[in-house]
């Protein structure tokens, strides 16, 4: 891990620590710990109601999950402390499972006014047309986009693969240092799921870090990350390197949720 | 800046130098109405004998009306004998004498809207010194619609002058009985404005660059009358993006088009008028009567409106689809925000043969504001193969405000085609939080959502006036979301 010094201290782009939240009442994030470093990849699976996409909510500040416990440093921030909106604006990002539809605003001009919002964060100028649509037409062809999108509401009438790459699409336009993809993979054909991952690897790079949530093991051999976590039961039980994956693949998740239960009945007993 | 809006800018700068208000003394009569008070309205006015009668014909049929009772709308009873029916334009001297003077919320509404500094004193009542020569640009524009026999002119211009057309169409579309409110415009009106558009001619401006300036001296019960005779278009915009200051608590307009052969009428309105304090203290009730004939083949009349302000608006602008092949349409956008209510909506009457209407209504209500749609469609007897289009869509910001939707489907002939769609949508804490894990914060996604709602409207809308509107949508959400 390359850590990054603030002050005197080192830290990691992202640091969780025991982090514990709440949606109505009910635990769904029992203590989470995870450290994510410049120029990495993790990969978070783990089977449906494990709270994987609770997590990436959570990152991003979706308000209805109530953090009990724990912390969040993101980039020498409180990431808790800030409202979603400043999030972005710091460089983090947020590939939704489900993206939503906005009718009547179009693609460019949402992203437009969401480039901006984040370069007058950092001091920077707003975009002029020109360089716009240059930057957009360049990010288009990282995803395979087709330029109608580009005009049409944002996710208005898409299909389900097109929304999907519409958002790493606002991902390459946006230029985060961390970003989370939440079940990109999921409804995308084998052809969508390559073009998705040949965009996110053609934006690796020292600088920035991905945490990829799947389900599957199947977009992670696209995408090959530098370490896998598998959660369950709002608990990252395992840590290993890219072959965890592979083992998951090849025994599910039942051996594993096991092991939690069989643990949990030991600390209850 | 656009020349349009420096025109705008130069023009306002003035103060009623080729004002449509002249011949009139600077005093004010008794609170009341009567036969007299009409009697002294229209010699005030220089009437002749003709109109006074017509005034005391509406009044007539006024005192046995009584107020409508069953739009969605609630308010304390409007004493129609406190009300001042006659009031010369306020002297200079009345007014602020500069925007130090003005209240700072009013300012920093004209901030938010980019009202040049200029337009903000005339739209304040400031006493502007003008010392620009822009006479001669309003001069330029009269001239010029001259030379292609437009006229577009005060009504009480009209009424001195054009005698014969005034009483040919006034009443022909809003008979003056045809409700309680348009009974009681129909004998007091103050002024507003009056198009005659001749035969084949194309109108080569949108007239709207007089009506900042006119509306200064329309009053509270305005008239308007617009003749598109045939084979002729005209673009009439009405109101203002900036609120007035207006001291006025009742408005009750009327507004009538008629459209020949042919012809096209497109009016579209920005109301804007004081809504009211956060805690629904003032703002204007504005019972309007707008409706469009027409009255030729093939002839359309298109309204479009962005009601924004007024703590109560009563208002359906309608078409009467008479003309075998004519064509209505409405689009609006509403907001109601704060203690706000708005009744309002169309109707679309077929008469003629294959006549076509569209309605797209759009209501956004935030705060404790009540929005209502009520909106009929008829199609009469004699009307083959008539066809509507409907939609009307409802958007709620926040747990404390209502949508309501009424429409009225009344077909008497089966050949009728009618399509009718409604959707009511709470504004999606989804898409709230998607825009804000985009680095936009709430209040420009609110902005931002609400306008792509209203965009089927909004593009309707004269370039220029489709930009005004949606500042204006933005700055009357404020503190909607908290």
């Amino acid at each position: 891990m390359r850590p990054i010094e603030i002050g005197s201290k080192l830290y990691a782009m992202l640091s969780i620590k025991n982090l514990k939240v709440e949606v109505e009442g009910k635990e769904i994030l029992q203590g989470i710990d995870l450290e994510v470093g410049r120029g990495e990849v993790h990969a978070i699976m783990g089977p449906n109601g494990s709270g994987k996409s609770t997590l990436a909510q959570v990152l991003a500040g979706r308000e209805e999950y109530e953090v009990t416990g724990g912390s969040v440093i993101y980039e020498g921030h409180d990431l808790l402390e800030l409202p979603p909106e400043e999030r972005a604006r710091e460089g983090l990002f947020l590939a939704f499972q489900y993206p939503v539809e906005i009718p009547g605003v179009s693609n460019t001009y949402f992203l437009k006014a969401a480039l901006n919002a984040i370069r007058k964060h950092r001091g920077e100028k707003e975009i002029d047309a020109v360089d716009f649509l240059k930057l957009v037409r360049e990010k288009m062809k990282l995803v395979k986009m087709d330029e109608s999108l580009l005009n049409r509401p944002v996710n208005d009438g898409f299909s389900g693969g097109e929304k999907k790459r519409n958002e790493i699409f606002h991902m390459a336009v946006l230029d985060p240092k961390l970003a989370v993809l939440d079940e990109t993979d999921s409804g995308l054909d084998i052809d969508a799921l390559r073009i998705v991952a040949d965009g996110v690897n053609a934006m690796r790079s020292p600088e920035r870090a991905f945490i990829v949530i799947t389900h599957y093991q199947r977009l992670l051999t696209y995408i090959v990350p530098d370490v896998v976590h598998v959660m369950v039961g709002g608990r990252i039980v395992r840590s290993g390197g890219k072959e965890l994956a592979l083992e998951l693949e090849e025994k599910g998740y039942a051996w594993l949720e096991q092991t939690v239960t069989g643990a949990a009945a030991a600390v209850g007993a | 800046m656009t020349t349009s809006t420096e025109t705008i800018e130069r023009l306002a700068s003035q103060e009623y130098k080729f004002g449509f208000v002249t011949e009139v003394e600077q005093e004010t009569i008794p609170p009341g109405l009567s036969e007299d008070v009409i009697r002294l309205i229209s010699a005030k006015k220089n009437e002749p004998e003709w109109m006074l009668d017509w005034r005391l014909e509406a009044y007539r049929g006024w005192l046995k009306m009584s107020e409508p009772t069953w739009a969605n709308i609630h308010y304390e009873p409007i004493d129609y004998q406190a009300i001042t029916y006659y009031a010369a334009p306020k002297s200079a001297a009345d007014g602020p004498k500069s925007l130090d003077e003005v209240d700072p919320e009013l300012l920093r509404t004209y901030e938010k809207l980019g009202i040049p500094l200029r337009e903000q004193e005339m739209l304040a009542g400031v006493a502007v010194d003008a010392v620009f020569d822009s006479v001669s640009v309003a001069t330029t524009f009269k001239a010029k619609l001259a030379e292609l026999g437009i006229i577009f002119c005060s009504m009480s211009e009209a009424i001195q002058n054009h005698p014969e057309l005034v009483r040919k169409y006034l009443g022909m579309v809003v008979p003056r009985r045809d409700n309680f409110f348009a009974a009681l415009n129909s004998a007091v009106f103050s002024d507003g404005s009056f198009v005659y558009v001749p035969k084949g001619v194309r109108c080569p401006m949108e007239l709207s660059t007089y009506f900042r300036i006119n509306a200064m001296n329309t009053g509270q019960f305005e008239r308007t009358l617009i003749v598109a005779d045939e084979g002729s278009y005209v673009i009439y915009l009405e109101g203002c993006t900036a609120p007035m200051r207006d001291e006025h608590q009742l408005h009750a307009a009327v507004v009538e088009l008629v459209a020949h052969d042919d012809a096209q009428i497109k009016y579209s309105t920005v109301q804007n008028w004081y809504p009211g304090d956060k805690d629904g203290k003032g703002g204007i009730y504005n019972f309007v009567t707008k409706r469009g004939l027409c009255a030729g083949r093939r002839s359309k009349i298109s309204w479009t409106q962005v009601e924004t302000g007024s703590a109560i608006t009563w208002k359906y602008p309608s078409c009467i689809l008479r003309g075998d092949g004519s064509v209505g349409e409405f689009y609006s956008v509403a907001l109601t925000n704060n203690y706000q209510q708005a009744d309002t909506g169309t109707k679309m009457i077929h008469v003629g043969k294959n006549t076509t209407s569209t309605i797209v209504s759009k209501g956004i209500s935030a705060g404790r504001g009540q929005n209502t749609y009520r909106g009929q469609v008829k199609i009469m007897k004699n009307a083959d193969n008539a066809r509507n289009f409907s939609q009307c869509d409802s958007m709620l910001i926040g747990d404390q405000c209502g949508a309501h939707t009424f429409p009225y489907i009344d077909v008497q002939n089966p050949t009728a085609r009618m399509e009718h769609e409604a959707s009511t949508s709470k504004i999606g804490e989804d898409q709230i939080f998607y825009c804000n894990s985009r680095g936009i914060d709430t209040e420009d996604a609110v902005s931002m959502i609400v306008n792509g709602f209203c965009k089927e409207v909004f593009r309707e809308l004269p370039m220029e006036f489709a930009v005004e509107a949606q500042k204006l949508l933005e700055v009357s959400l404020e503190g909607s979301v908290g």
